[in-house]
């Protein structure tokens, strides 16, 4: 039961990590609630059909399905973080002040959702058709005591929601106007992680062998498989073994981030030769 | 200034795939591994290779159950569907003793890489 709890939890713990943060951002858009939650249940039901069809994917491109196709939703949550950020650079002010109730606010506001809604449902994916293709092989087999893993995968499944609780609670703490700012550091940390580990997937597949150096090894300080090694993996990316290419993709994504928020952000402030703050 | 930002965003992509491009044509010669995975036991429960070259294990799992072929000092994670075959490429590595298990079933099945 506690080996099923940890191998539930470990999987669930990332989801939880990204949808408390997503819970965060979105706080003060309208009718948040409905997108999460259809985000996380189309990620349930799309993890049970990767997990049915597991075998299948595996085979596609020469044995580098899965590889290539956690690059590919790990690139779609990329983009959407992104879009979501330099989206939030435009229009931010308006959701979180007087504006808010605007018609053209709420509807563009919709469309921010829906990305985030599409990266939580990436999140859950991922882990999850490892959680479901683990659990079903607990119940076909008659060997095990279904029951007490049942159990234990659930309580699993509740620690992962405690984290996702959590990290919510932490986040809103910050004072509405200073929220802003930490999230959208926050995602652009998530996204570029993100876009590592897409990397670090195509380097898997040899799709990509330039640069596949380890540049350093810090397993020895904080080994990324640790509870605090796997969160900073989640949160910034933090890998012990990084790669040049990851490094520099890593710092591509947080560089295009920057870029597009400067270029599409308030319009009124373009023009102004220092930085606003 | 949306023209200058698209002409941006296509000079990123193109370095992009021109980097990937470039790194695929490189061929490189890798050790072929065969590792079967049975009733929750890795045969040969441990395998051996050459430093400083790549690896590519080719895991056949015969257990009708879906298993994760994991190892935390390789940076390897895969899963592997009841009854079929996977495989798994694994980076250069210098001398030493790689652990690696099923992820669902850790205590019992576990084999180890040696890099020689």
């Amino acid at each position: 039961m506690i080996a099923a709890l940890i191998i539930v939890f470990r999987e669930v713990f990332e989801a939880g990590l990204i949808i408390g943060i997503v819970l965060a951002v979105t706080r003060t858009v309208p009718h948040r609630n409905q997108w999460i939650a259809g985000g996380v249940l189309a990620g349930v039901l799309a993890a049970c059909l990767v997990a049915v069809f597991a075998g299948a994917l595996s085979n596609l491109f020469a044995g580098m399905g899965q590889e290539l196709f956690n690059a590919l939703i790990l690139a779609i949550a990329v983009v959407m973080l992104t879009w979501h950020n330099v989206w939030m650079a435009r229009h931010g002010k308006e959701l979180a002040g007087e504006l808010r109730a605007a018609g053209q606010a709420v509807v563009e506001g919709s469309k921010s959702l829906l990305a985030l809604a599409v990266v939580v449902g990436v999140a859950v994916l991922r882990e999850g058709s490892e959680v479901v293709l683990f659990l079903y092989g607990v119940l076909a087999g008659s060997d095990d005591s279904a029951l007490s893993v049942g159990l234990g995968g659930f309580a699993g499944l509740l620690l992962g929601a405690l984290v996702c609780v959590l990290t919510y609670a932490g986040l809103v703490r910050i004072p509405t106007r200073k929220l802003f700012a930490v999230t959208t550091v926050l995602i652009a940390l998530l996204a570029a992680g993100m876009a590592a580990q897409a990397a670090a997937f195509l380097e898997k597949a040899n799709v990509l062998t330039a640069m596949d150096n380890v540049v350093w090894d810090s397993g020895w300080l904080l080994s990324d498989s640790s509870i605090l090694g796997k969160a900073l993996h989640t949160l910034i990316g933090y890998t012990d073994q990084p790669t040049a290419m990851q490094l520099v993709v890593y710092l591509a994504v947080l560089a295009v981030t920057f870029v597009l928020m400067r270029l599409y952000g308030a319009p009124a402030q373009t023009v102004t030769p220092a930085p606003a703050e | 200034m949306s023209f200058s930002l698209s002409k941006f965003t296509m000079f990123a992509a193109i370095a992009l795939v021109s980097v990937a491009a470039t790194g695929a044509a490189r061929a490189q010669s890798a050790t072929e591994i065969q590792l079967s995975y049975k009733d929750k036991k890795f045969d040969p429960a441990e395998i051996s290779a050459p430093a400083n070259t790549p690896i590519v294990i080719k895991l056949k799992n015969l257990d009708s159950k879906a298993m994760e072929f994991e190892s935390k000092t390789l940076k390897v994670e895969k899963v592997v569907a009841g009854s079929s075959d996977a495989t798994i490429n694994v980076r250069a590595q210098k001398p030493g003793r790689y652990e690696f298990f099923d992820e669902y079933n850790e205590k019992v099945a576990r084999g180890a890489l040696v890099v020689k």
